[in-house]
């Protein structure tokens, strides 16, 4: 069904033109940056006089929890922008960022419990953030179960993308929830030192962050010239069929 | 011929009801589920009722959590299926509408039938039954969000291939706040709280699924 060109990226081979010149940049310039900053984190920067060496996970994990959380909200505006401009590669993005802000959010998780180990004691806690963050990684799931449950490609993202704007609506009151009812069980004892971080280890977490940053975009970008690749093929088979048919 | 919305919604909650009449295992299955986790969680947790006593009400709000995904796969499924919703899609029944009668006929044929089983289920698990009232109150109002996200569910899902089991992952994250808040509804403001999630999502519940409702799109 032909629709008018209103957006001039929605054109998926002008973006995919786009797509193409700007992903091994993100990518060499991702990598690097997380090169420089893990360098720096587990090198340069010192170890927490309390935590010791294992504090130095930190820089992957942290800036996991920022992608997942971040990742959510994107995957939210895209879903939100498909559904009030009908932006064809909106759609696409719903796909494309959910597995990839699962990935963080499993990533977080995993780290997390690695650190939590030798720090708390034990692989698992029931913290008010670590069980945000578990909340999050199932909502990940949820959509893309739903995008997967319907044969109809572009109904199943619709739909993943209706949960997405669900989730989002609900996720600072799961978070609150979730850390109200963590302070019922435990006192502030292990709690993560959130508010202050040194500057020897605030910039190295500042540049891997970055450099996670990009590599999330870059794989995006990557993800979604699959799916039109995708797309693509299979919109030549049924043409294909039909002809010969 | 045209009637008023507040008439027309009127009506679509009756037929819901009327049908739930007519098929009982859709308001009593739901209901011996819930009576059911009440009565295995003794032979896994121990029979000593300090025990049992303590738990009670968090096993009691996740039989209902559970219980609530029964409904779902049958709820828009069987109107899809012999084109109801097409029916009333093209009458112009907006699919808000729709979808908010349906979670107030499931609040009532879901909710209903397990408060009435709740001291039965209670006596089971040897709860202390000074706390009963609250936490029927709290259920009653954590059913009407159990019942707004089994909604939503059902209507992500409409036309979907199986995959019964992948709707708890999209039920439950999003049930965690009535539940962790729910299940201590002698904490104060807990109650309040309970409320105020299942109510949010009563009111967002009419949208989203009235937008599924028309396969995404509008």
């Amino acid at each position: 069904m032909a629709t008018p060109d209103l957006h001039a990226y929605a054109n998926p081979l002008r973006f995919r033109r786009l797509a193409v010149a700007f992903t091994p940049w993100l990518l060499l310039a991702g990598l690097g940056l997380l090169g420089a900053g893990l360098y720096a984190g587990l090198f340069l920067a010192p170890a927490d006089y309390l935590q010791g060496e294992s504090v130095r996970i930190m820089y992957v994990h942290v800036p996991s929890a920022w992608l997942a959380l971040g990742g959510y909200l994107g995957m939210a505006i895209a879903a939100l922008s498909a559904r009030i401009w009908r932006h064809p590669l909106a759609d696409l993005c719903v796909q494309a960022i959910a597995p990839i802000g699962a990935l963080f959010a499993g990533i977080c998780l995993v780290t997390g419990s690695i650190w939590g180990r030798p720090t708390w004691g034990t692989w698992w806690v029931w913290d008010g953030r670590l069980t945000s963050m578990l909340l999050l990684f199932l909502l990940y799931l949820g959509v893309i179960a739903i995008i997967h449950l319907h044969e109809d490609r572009a109904r199943g993202h619709r739909m993943a993308g209706l949960l997405a704007i669900i989730g989002t609506i609900n996720l600072p009151i799961i978070k609150f929830s979730v850390e109200w009812w963590n302070s019922l069980h435990q006192p502030a004892s292990i709690r993560l030192s959130g508010s202050a971080i040194h500057a020897d280890m605030l910039w190295p977490l500042m540049l891997a962050a970055l450099g996670f940053l990009l590599l999330f975009a870059a794989m995006v970008l990557m993800r979604m010239r699959t799916l039109i690749a995708g797309q693509r093929a299979e919109a030549r088979a049924r043409r294909l069929a039909a002809r010969l048919g | 011929m045209s009637i008023g919305t507040g008439r027309l919604f009127a009506l679509l909650v009756r037929r819901d009801l009327a049908l739930m009449a007519a098929r009982p295992g859709e308001w009593l299955l739901p209901m011996l589920f819930f009576l059911l986790v009440a009565i295995i969680l003794p032979f896994a947790l121990g029979p000593q009722p300090a025990v049992l006593g303590r738990f009670a009400p968090g096993i009691l709000w996740v039989g209902a959590l559970l219980a609530s995904l029964m409904p779902v796969a049958t709820l828009f499924a069987l109107d899809s299926a012999d084109g109801t919703l097409d029916q009333l899609a093209v009458r112009g029944v907006a699919g808000e509408l729709l979808a908010a009668a349906r979670m107030l006929a499931l609040w009532l044929g879901f909710a209903g039938p397990l408060l009435v089983i709740l001291p039965l289920a209670a006596l089971l698990l040897a709860m202390d039954m000074a706390g009963l009232g609250m936490l029927a109150l709290a259920l009653a109002m954590g059913c009407l969000g159990l019942c707004a996200l089994a909604v939503v569910a059902a209507s992500l899902t409409i036309g979907a291939k199986g995959g019964g089991g992948l709707v708890a992952l999209v039920v439950v994250p999003l049930a965690v706040p009535m539940l962790l808040f729910g299940s201590r509804p002698a904490e104060p403001g807990a109650l309040l709280l309970t409320s105020a999630a299942a109510l949010l999502l009563a009111a967002i519940a009419p949208f989203a699924a009235g937008a599924a409702l028309r396969g995404g799109q509008g």
